[in-house]
């Protein structure tokens, strides 16, 4: 356990550290001050400002907006559905694969234009070259950019006051893509190279096996290995919380995550933005306090659910011990745990590390087989999924959701104290707080209406790979990480059928949609009110006791909504009998 | 902060404010449809493509698969592992990959369920396995050679995992068990500080060192034919 926990120590370290001056650099390229990126970048922004017709100094109220970010999304997503289906007749493409099924691209496209990345297909055997870099990789990037820009206007609403004015979408889409996510991408792949990533055009390759063996009656003299261009899909993949690998197996598979330092580094992108947000809010808002405070809230959340997931993954599965086997970890020899879908090089301890930051984050991308989890490290990555993406949680929007919270949380201390509550100076009035429970609440309903009919149905059930409680795990899971936007996955499920193509999808587009738009909303009408100084009966939104209200609050939604659900499937399991197991 | 200059946001004027608001929406329209092109060409062939070619340049053994090479022949990848059943050679971990196992153009695990019964069927198979390999080694086996991995492609096992597979070497090779535990020692990975990455042992590398000393020693069996 002692070298799982100085891995877990390090990366929230080495993340923080790297996160305050991401924070303060997008701070500077946000505001348009002229620094030395802008000296460099600055005549391509401007060329595209030009190209567009627009300029920073038009901004837009929350409804334009919201509608840029809609149509944006939109032409992304019939983009992305037309490239997929006629991909066969397209350049790129030395393995030949023949275009995308329908029911797939649909589910595809609606899966990675809002950030969740969901994969009902199998990565490295049915996507061209070129969908993957015209198709996945541009929205791997516009997604993530997409929630940055979803939480900007926001952050605007409570520094600025008496205006319709949120910002230009198309400027801060620009400078989200051009100043933070190609820079900090084109950084990543080049680690990721170095280390074994492999970045080509070229088809497969042709190995001859030193010792051929037979398997299926067929005598196997030659290991076909699938390449191609993925350092460059794998960073942006891992800093923009997409997490849709290129390969099937994800960040297990050895050319997407080569080494044990690619793994610790994977693990950091994932959130690095996230937490650089939460600095770049501290600055905006002139609110460092408070951005400490949520900081402080989501590794209060985070760590100890990362703990329980890493202890039950090293201590191993207990069925095994009957087998002559040993689970034992030994810093010196490795190889102990719950090595079940889990690679060597990683090993079980970051491996739990790596999932409770794919599920807290929105990245969902998985160096392991999650299906393969002792049941309640399982339950850990569902419950991280079901508290709304709020820690840390996806680029932008994930901060977004927490801000809601934080609202809540207001609003809640302020009935108790009996003021009008107030956040960041603004005033919480009742359009507000519904536009905040909106967006709280959309999520839970989906996630428990789809679990229900998907239990119910013949349809849902057919998808099912292990049997008992897990099997419950698998479709709660399936209907939970798509509308939150997380896209990881117990893999066992099928899930590329008509049912659950479609019931994913439209978990995906409400939980993406009307999680944002109704917080876009607020945003419009906080920037309306005038800002308060604050007084002596100001809930101050950065002591101990807030932040427990707020983590009380985040905790109450997410386990009211979601405890039952969660009794039936990850809690149900972990608390079968061995005996009973082995006796099945 | 400036006023934006179209007035689709702006509930003044009644008639031909319909026809504003349209060109407005259709502005907007055009300038997003723009961006949105622009960003594909820079996000979606820019990027790659010079990624593509800067890692053709600085890291073209690892951009190409880190493959390794044997009399001209590409033998595999050091990152992508392969199967191994002869008890001469090290076996690699179980790979749950169809139609057969390390299958590289279709990476899979089990997913399998820790109490699905038949995960226990199949660890209970692998130990058998082993252990009828090797009647004489009577430890417990260590985990990751009778379980799965995530990719069905892990090209490493742990030094327990290599330590456990010596005596049936030794046996069915004929060699000297030292010289083995030598040749494990040579293609062990450390991780950094200790404590990022596991300590692996790389299975191809190992199996490749054994192939090459077999060959020494018949040289006229040649000791695996195609």
């Amino acid at each position: 356990m002692i070298p799982t926990l100085l891995l877990t120590a390090t990366v929230l370290v080495v993340t923080i550290v790297l996160a305050i001056p991401l924070g303060a650099y997008m701070h500077r390229v946000y505001a348009g001050e002229m620094f030395w990126a802008s000296r460099l970048l600055g005549p391509v922004e401007r060329l595209t400002y030009r190209l567009i017709g627009t300029s920073p100094e038009r901004e837009m109220d929350w409804k334009r907006y919201a509608l840029a970010i809609l149509l944006f999304n939109l032409a992304g997503g019939l983009f992305l559905y037309v490239l997929l289906l006629l991909q066969g007749h397209l350049p790129f493409n030395p393995m030949h694969f023949s275009g995308v099924a329908p029911g797939s691209a649909f589910n595809t496209a609606v899966s990675f234009i809002t950030n969740t990345n969901w994969q009902d297909y199998s990565g490295g055997s049915t996507m061209s070259y070129l969908s993957q870099m015209l198709g996945l990789t541009v929205q791997n990037f516009l997604s993530a950019a997409t929630g940055i820009v979803i939480l900007l206007p926001i952050i605007r609403a409570l520094v600025r006051h008496n205006t319709k004015d949120l910002g230009n979408f198309w400027v801060d889409m620009t400078r989200t893509v051009l100043y933070v996510l190609i820079p900090l991408s084109v950084i990543f792949s080049l680690i990721l190279m170095q280390q074994g990533v492999v970045q080509t055009l070229s088809g497969a390759i042709h190995a001859d096996l030193i010792a051929p063996f037979t398997s299926g009656g067929k005598t196997i003299l030659q290991q076909v290995i699938h390449i191609g261009p993925v350092a460059s899909q794998e960073s942006i993949m891992m800093l923009g919380n997409n997490g849709g690998g290129f390969f099937n197996m994800n960040d297990a598979h050895p050319f997407e995550n080569p080494t044990g330092l690619t793994n610790f580094l994977e693990t950091i992108a994932m959130i690095l933005i996230p937490v650089g947000l939460v600095f770049l809010f501290g600055q905006m808002t002139k609110a460092r306090k408070t951005a400490w405070a949520i900081l402080v809230s989501m590794l209060i959340l985070f760590i100890p659910l990362t703990l329980v997931s890493q202890h039950f993954e090293l201590a191993g599965n207990p069925i095994f011990h009957q087998l002559d086997v040993t689970q034992t970890n030994h810093a010196a020899l490795a190889g102990g745990g719950n090595m079940e879908g889990v690679e060597d090089r990683i090993g079980a301890g970051a491996s739990a590390l790596f999932a409770t930051v794919a599920t807290a984050t929105s990245t969902g991308a998985a160096n392991c087989a999650y299906d393969s989890f002792i049941p309640l490290s399982g339950g850990i990555n569902l419950f991280l999924m079901q508290l709304g993406e709020v820690v840390f949680g996806g680029v932008g929007s994930g901060l977004a959701s927490f801000l809601a919270f934080m609202i809540f949380a207001v609003f809640l201390g302020g009935l108790m104290v009996g003021r009008t509550p107030e956040f960041l100076g603004k005033k919480i009035g009742s359009f507000e707080i519904k536009m905040t429970s909106l967006s709280i609440l959309i999520m839970p309903l989906f996630v428990l209406i789809g679990t229900a009919i998907a239990a119910t149905t013949v349809a849902g059930r057919a998808g099912v790979f292990n049997p008992g409680p897990h099997g419950f795990s698998e479709m709660l899971y399936a209907v939970t990480s798509p509308a939150n936007n997380n896209g990881s996955a117990f893999g066992g499920l099928s899930s590329d059928t008509r049912f659950y193509n479609l019931l994913t999808g439209i978990c995906i587009l409400f939980g993406r949609y009307w999680v944002y738009l109704p917080l876009l909303a607020l945003a419009g009408a906080l920037a309306e009110k005038k800002k308060t100084p604050a007084g002596s009966g100001t809930l101050s939104t950065h002591t101990p006791i807030f932040i427990g209200l707020t983590v009380g609050v985040i905790l109450l939604v997410g386990a009211l909504n979601f405890f039952p659900a969660l009794a039936l499937g990850p809690i149900a399991e972990q608390l079968a009998p061995v005996s009973h197991v082995m006796t099945h | 902060m400036n006023k934006p200059l179209e007035n689709a946001s702006r509930p003044n004027a009644q008639d031909g404010d319909h026809q504003g608001v349209r060109a407005a929406v259709m502005g907007d329209l055009k300038s997003t449809l723009l961006l949105f092109l622009l960003l594909v060409v820079i996000t979606g062939l820019i990027y790659p493509l010079t990624m593509t070619g800067v890692g053709q340049l600085l890291f073209p053994h690892q951009a190409n698969g880190s493959l390794i090479k044997e009399h001209g022949r590409v033998v595999g990848s050091a990152l992508i592992g392969q199967y191994f059943r002869e008890p001469e050679y090290f076996w690699s971990r179980p790979s749950a990959t169809s139609p057969m196992p390390y299958n590289a153009a279709g990476s899979s695990a089990s997913n399998l369920g820790p109490n699905n019964p038949v995960l226990a069927q199949h660890v209970a198979a692998r130990v058998k396995a082993l252990k009828a390999a090797d009647p004489a080694e009577k430890g417990r086996v260590p985990v990751d050679l009778v379980t799965s991995s995530a990719s069905g492609l892990d090209p490493d096992i742990s030094i327990a995992a290599a330590r456990y597979q010596i005596p049936r070497i030794a046996k069915a090779g004929g060699l000297d068990p030292t010289v083995l535990q030598h040749l494990v020692q040579e293609n062990t990975h450390y991780p950094l500080l200790g404590y990022i990455g596991e300590p692996v042992v790389n299975v191809l590398k190992l199996n490749l060192a054994l192939h090459a000393r077999y060959a020494q020693k018949h040289p006229e069996a040649n000791h695996v034919t195609h």
